[in-house]
């Protein structure tokens, strides 16, 4: 049973609140996850610290080509964003995938990383973006890459009852540069990914300047293609070489049996075409705005 | 535990109510305030009965601490029309057969409504977008986009 539900209006209120609650309290955004958590059991905390009424928190801002989201904004807003359309289209087509409409209004993109499901949309995006995080505690702040947050299936190197993500931040795509992110899936809505992967590109005329790839769940959290991205850099965008690389994609998948995602033989042959999917339509989205 | 005021307008009217930290808004609107027309279906944020819009936007109230309301606007389903004057979307719904045992009824009609109030062009697109979370299972949801349409075609006609 919950003995208190506090607004801070500030990220130093919210940490002070933190810090006075010794562990018995912890950060709440959207809740769609944690308020599932709380009466199984799996989450034990005295207090809820609401943080989505903190002004700048609530805010997509871009700045020096750096684009910066709130821990407040929700995947609706994410999704809908004409900046993130045009300068992350990955992210926002993420966003769009995760739960149902109304879970997309509570629920916020920074709420889904910390959750640290193995396959949460946005963060295979971010990672693929190569987001950084900005986490707020008692100390002072750091910066982690959103590829670093996973400490484990489900588990996150956050601990939410001392530490606060205030933002994640990554560079807008530059005219010469595309994202995309594809999706697996058994049902066009509410349904959890078979399979998802962001790519990022920068081309040079024809060729790759390099790439970053993203794919879940295959491990513990969104995991790096690195061969694939190793072949790409500096190759000639062409049919072969994309194929090339998304073969390789599988040195670093690592997918299980599960009942709910698929068997481990189905979604080792159908990775591969995913990766290809998202590198060309990375490619196209780099291309169309060159033109 | 320790109860909370919470003060929030609710349809339409001022409301001020004690409420435990712990109490969902889906439990405090049909428990305490007797509003029993939103349902509680799976208490998952999975089947989407118990939707209402808050500030705007169409939530699952079962996965809303009721402290969130704090200060919001909340709309039910006993808000947006009467049986002397009915919203657009409820006469549609009644009209065109949109409805089989009713459970999911007025989930669907909020996210309906909560579409309707920021367009009345809506494509099928966007109607099948923000309906994917309301889960029907007596029926296909064929009857239930017309009846969404011919209610935002209702709106145009009084605009």
């Amino acid at each position: 049973m919950l003995q208190d539900y506090l607004f801070p209006e500030t990220i130093d209120e919210a940490i002070s609140f933190l810090k006075s609650s010794t562990g018995q309290a912890r950060i709440i955004a959207g809740g769609t996850d944690l308020l599932l958590d709380i009466p199984d059991g799996k989450v034990k905390t005295g207090s809820l610290i609401d943080i989505t009424r903190i002004p700048e928190l609530r805010k997509i801002t871009m700045e020096n080509g750096v684009i910066c989201i709130g821990a407040a904004v929700t995947h609706n807003q994410v999704a809908n964003s004409e900046l993130i359309q045009e300068k992350a289209a990955a992210l926002a087509h993420a966003a769009s995938c995760v739960g149902s409409y109304q879970i997309r209004n509570s629920g916020t993109v920074i709420g889904n990383v910390c959750n640290a499901q193995p396959a949460a949309d946005t963060a295979v995006a971010l990672v693929a973006l190569g987001a950084m995080a900005e986490i707020a505690a008692d100390g002072g702040k750091e910066y982690v890459a959103v590829e670093k947050m996973y400490a484990g299936v489900g588990k996150s190197t956050i601990d939410s009852a001392s530490q606060l993500v205030t933002m994640v931040r990554f560079p807008a795509a530059q005219k010469n540069q595309g994202t995309a992110f594809v999706r697996l899936e058994q049902r066009k809505a509410l349904a959890l990914p078979m399979l998802n992967v962001a790519a990022w590109v920068s081309l040079e005329d024809d060729r790759f300047q390099w790439a970053r790839i993203s794919m879940a769940p295959v491990g513990p959290g969104p995991v790096r293609a690195l061969s694939a991205e190793q072949i790409l850099k500096g190759a000639e965008v062409k049919a072969d070489i994309i194929e090339k690389a998304a073969q390789a994609a599988l040195e670093q998948a690592n997918p299980r049996n599960s009942a709910l995602r698929g068997s481990r033989e189905y979604r080792t042959s159908v990775l591969p075409v995913l990766v290809r999917r998202a590198l060309e339509q990375a490619v196209a989205n780099a291309r169309c705005k060159c033109n | 535990m320790s109860d909370k005021t919470l003060k929030f307008t609710l349809n339409g009217e001022p409301m001020e109510i004690a409420v435990s930290p712990s109490d969902m808004l889906v439990d405090v609107l049909r428990d305490r305030l007797e509003l029993i027309g939103t349902k509680k279906g799976c208490g998952k944020g999975e089947c989407g009965a118990c939707t209402v819009i808050m500030d705007g936007e169409a939530v699952n109230s079962c996965l809303v601490p009721a402290m969130k309301a704090m200060g919001a606007t909340v709309e039910t389903i006993e808000g947006i029309g009467s049986p002397e004057k009915f919203h657009p979307v409820q006469e549609t719904f009644m009209d065109l057969g949109a409805i089989q045992c009713g459970f999911c009824t007025p989930g669907m009609i909020m996210s309906s409504k909560a579409l309707l109030d920021k367009t009345t062009s809506p494509t099928s697109k966007e109607i099948k977008k923000v309906l994917a979370g309301n889960i029907c299972r007596c029926t296909g949801y064929v009857k239930i986009e017309e009846a969404v349409l011919a209610a935002a075609e209702k709106m145009r006609e009084k605009q």
